[in-house]
């Protein structure tokens, strides 16, 4: 779904935050999976990732350029991004690493050693 | 034998059923799916990648914002022509030799982007700087398009 809706409601005070779901990718090879998600506006400080039992969650705070002006067109949202992820249980969810570079975060999730494909040796 | 009475299975799964109080925002929410919501832009599916560009005016500038995430500088173009601002270039193909694609909604290939300016700039004083992922192209107004005080003189 392209937006989620994530509500807290505590008392009476209802607070909602919209999210974009944002584009991604998965590459697949011998050793690991390559996940990139695509978060314009999103740099190391706005990023949120999280591991919980087999989902990864990936938030992405926007810190948008400030422009002095005003708007005369916009086609852009100003919406953060979230967007949750099944993992295979093949991935070794402690040797997950993450960077962002250009407003895309690019993640390595390692399969566990025992599901690399390996050559037996003949004796 | 018991009968059990056919139940269709269901397109899409219901969110959050026993919330009845929030069924208007599920309901809401439905109208954001990216189909929906991105309708306009589905015209990628003819013609690449139309990424989202914003435009600002000030007294002195028109700021063009555009969102290119995961571009190489070098790789994204900036032209001017009659009043027309065109962003183009290429994202390149970032997958290892041995990995193959097993699922991608990311664009790979060339793009172009143009919009009309609303006022003359100045295309030799055009500045742009390319930031986590976000491009912005600051056209300083053309002399002669900028708003100006007339001083009333007392004779």
């Amino acid at each position: 779904m392209n937006t989620t809706v994530r509500e807290n409601r505590n008392g009476e005070g209802v607070q909602r935050e919209q999210f974009v779901a944002p584009v991604s990718s998965v590459i697949e090879d011998a050793n690991d999976y390559t996940l990139q998600v695509e978060m314009p506006g999103v740099n190391k400080e706005g990023l949120e990732i999280s591991v919980d039992n087999n989902e990864l969650t990936i938030l992405g705070r926007r810190s948008l350029p400030t422009v002095e002006g005003t708007l005369v067109h916009r086609e852009s949202r100003s919406d953060n991004f979230r967007r949750t992820f099944e993992l295979d249980p093949s991935i070794d969810t402690g040797k997950i690493t993450a960077k962002i570079e250009h407003g895309v975060v690019t993640l390595v999730l390692p399969k566990a050693e025992q599901v690399k494909p390996r050559k037996i040796t003949v004796a | 034998m018991s009968l059990i009475r056919y139940q269709a299975p269901s397109g899409f799964a219901w969110p959050t059923l026993g919330r009845l109080s929030n069924l208007r925002d599920e309901l809401d929410s439905l109208f954001e799916l990216p189909f929906l919501s991105n309708f306009a832009n589905q015209t990628q599916l003819f013609s690449g990648w139309t990424p989202a560009l914003d435009l600002y005016q000030s007294n002195d500038n028109v700021i063009a914002v555009v969102e290119l995430p995961g571009m190489r500088k070098e790789d994204i173009e900036i032209s001017l022509h009659e009043g027309m601002l065109t962003v183009s270039g290429e994202r390149k193909h970032e997958t290892g030799e041995n990995g193959k694609a097993e699922r991608s909604e990311r664009y790979v290939g060339k793009f172009r982007r143009s919009i009309a300016l609303p006022t003359r700039v100045d295309a030799s004083k055009v500045n742009a700087t390319y930031k986590d992922g976000i491009l912005t192209v600051t056209l300083p107004k053309a002399e002669e398009a900028k708003p100006k005080k007339i001083q009333v003189n007392v004779a």
